[in-house]
């Protein structure tokens, strides 16, 4: 699906020119070290993090106001989520995998402000997520567990004809598990916000313009709940797979 | 946005007029800034996250619940005690009602006592008042009937003396008292 910038009838479409990264400052050519639109949304995460995980419990009160409660929770949320998927021995990476879901959340809502930059957008920022999950879990599963580990593979309880079957695929599926992870992610934000300029395309032309509004409006909504959800999805199977790595055995 | 340029092209990813050439996300020209800020806030999040607000709400969290237990006790405490001072007060009420019937019932005794002392005392009174009264009722009706004795004798003595007869008081009076003893 590559980007057509064509113009017929005055109506102009350029729905992935909101995923463009540029230079914050001057122009240029985007060097790693570059401050972009990347790096001032990043920023802003940051500090809405801040804001509300440091600034509003900076009370500590026993009767939490508005902001202090919200972070609470989140954090009962999560820290729930990860104590009934990974088991009581996965709480310690509770931080990690918390740190994962506020910077998904903080960075998909804040892409919903519109002339805003969507990192998640970009398979770039979510593989690297996904891999670095694969990778540390997978590194956690041998150093906890050993060679038992390659037990996850191997089913026990199935017919042993059936079993190196098995094995293959499941060793096939384990290594899609990054890929998906971080697919479904940036493909979720990506396809949203497109979708959102499309129809704010259609808005150039008058007679098409009531239904565009209502169309935005109601896709809007949806990426209100996708924003969410798919914070929700990336943590809870990054629990699961953590899971996988302290517990291989079925 | 679309309108917006970026000035001319500026790399392989974008167009003369500033459009996105392709996906932007396929364009590997910017994926090391991407990566590397993003690395960067993750990292600043996670040491915001872990050094600093999570245990403080961890700890507001374990608080809150130490409180809510310590207070579910004390309130558990203050139960049991409610209930035995309820208990200590019935005993109290039951007590005091039973000395109350008590006292009543001596009072009651009591009063019995002194009405049937003064009832007696009183009949005595009027026994010897009424004795006393017949007694000079008795003297009267006494006094009387000699006074008329007396007025008669007189009378008697005058008439006869008025009739112009010549009495002497001797045969007078045994006359009177023959007629006055009927």
């Amino acid at each position: 699906m590559a980007e057509e910038a064509h113009s017929e009838g005055g109506l102009v479409f350029h729905p992935m020119d909101q995923f463009i990264v540029k230079p914050l400052f001057g122009e240029g050519p985007v060097q790693w070290y570059t401050p972009t639109n990347v790096t001032l949304w990043l920023g802003i995460a940051v500090l809405c993090t801040v804001a509300l995980f440091v600034m509003g419990t900076r009370g500590r009160a026993i009767i939490p106001t508005r902001v202090q409660s919200i972070a609470e929770l989140a954090y009962g949320f999560i820290y729930k989520m990860v104590e009934d998927i990974a088991g009581p021995d996965g709480a310690k990476y509770f931080p990690k995998i918390f740190t994962l879901f506020v910077f998904i959340l903080m960075t998909n809502y804040l892409a919903l402000i519109p002339m805003s930059f969507s990192p998640t957008s970009h398979i770039a920022a979510t593989a690297v997520l996904g891999f670095g999950v694969f990778i540390a879990v997978t590194v956690l599963g041998f150093v906890k567990n050993g060679a038992h580990f390659l037990g996850l593979f191997w089913m026990s309880d199935a017919p042993l004809v059936l079993r190196p079957i098995i094995a293959v695929i499941e060793v096939i599926s384990y290594f899609v598990r990054p890929v998906s992870h971080s697919i479904r992610l940036a493909g979720n934000i990506m396809a949203g916000h497109t979708v959102i300029k499309v129809f704010a395309a259609f808005a150039g032309v008058a007679a098409l313009a009531p239904v565009s509004i209502l169309a935005i409006v109601a896709i809007y909504g949806l990426e209100v709940l996708v924003a969410f959800i798919q914070a929700y999805v990336f943590t809870i199977l990054t629990c699961v797979y953590l899971r996988d790595a302290l517990h291989p055995g079925h | 946005m679309a309108t917006e340029t970026t000035g001319g092209a500026i790399g392989a990813c974008v167009d003369a007029n500033g459009s996105a050439i392709g996906m932007p996300q396929l364009c590997v020209e910017w994926m090391p800034n991407q990566v590397f800020w993003l690395v960067v806030a993750l990292i600043a999040i996670y040491f915001v996250l872990s050094r600093i607000a999570l245990p403080r709400i961890g700890g507001v969290l374990a608080e809150r619940k130490g409180t809510i237990t310590n207070d579910l006790t004390a309130a558990e405490e203050l139960k049991a005690k409610a209930v035995d001072a309820e208990k200590a007060y019935q005993d109290a009420l039951a007590r005091a009602r039973a000395e109350a019937a008590k006292i009543v019932a001596e009072a009651r005794a009591d009063i019995q006592k002194d009405l049937d002392a003064a009832t007696a005392r009183a009949d005595a009174e009027i026994a010897a008042r009424s004795a006393e009264s017949e007694k000079r009722i008795g003297e009267i009706r006494a006094g009387a009937l000699e006074a008329v004795t007396e007025v008669a004798k007189d009378t008697a003595k005058e008439l006869v003396a008025a009739l112009g007869g010549k009495a002497d008081a001797r045969s007078v009076t045994a006359a009177v008292t023959a007629r006055l003893k009927g």
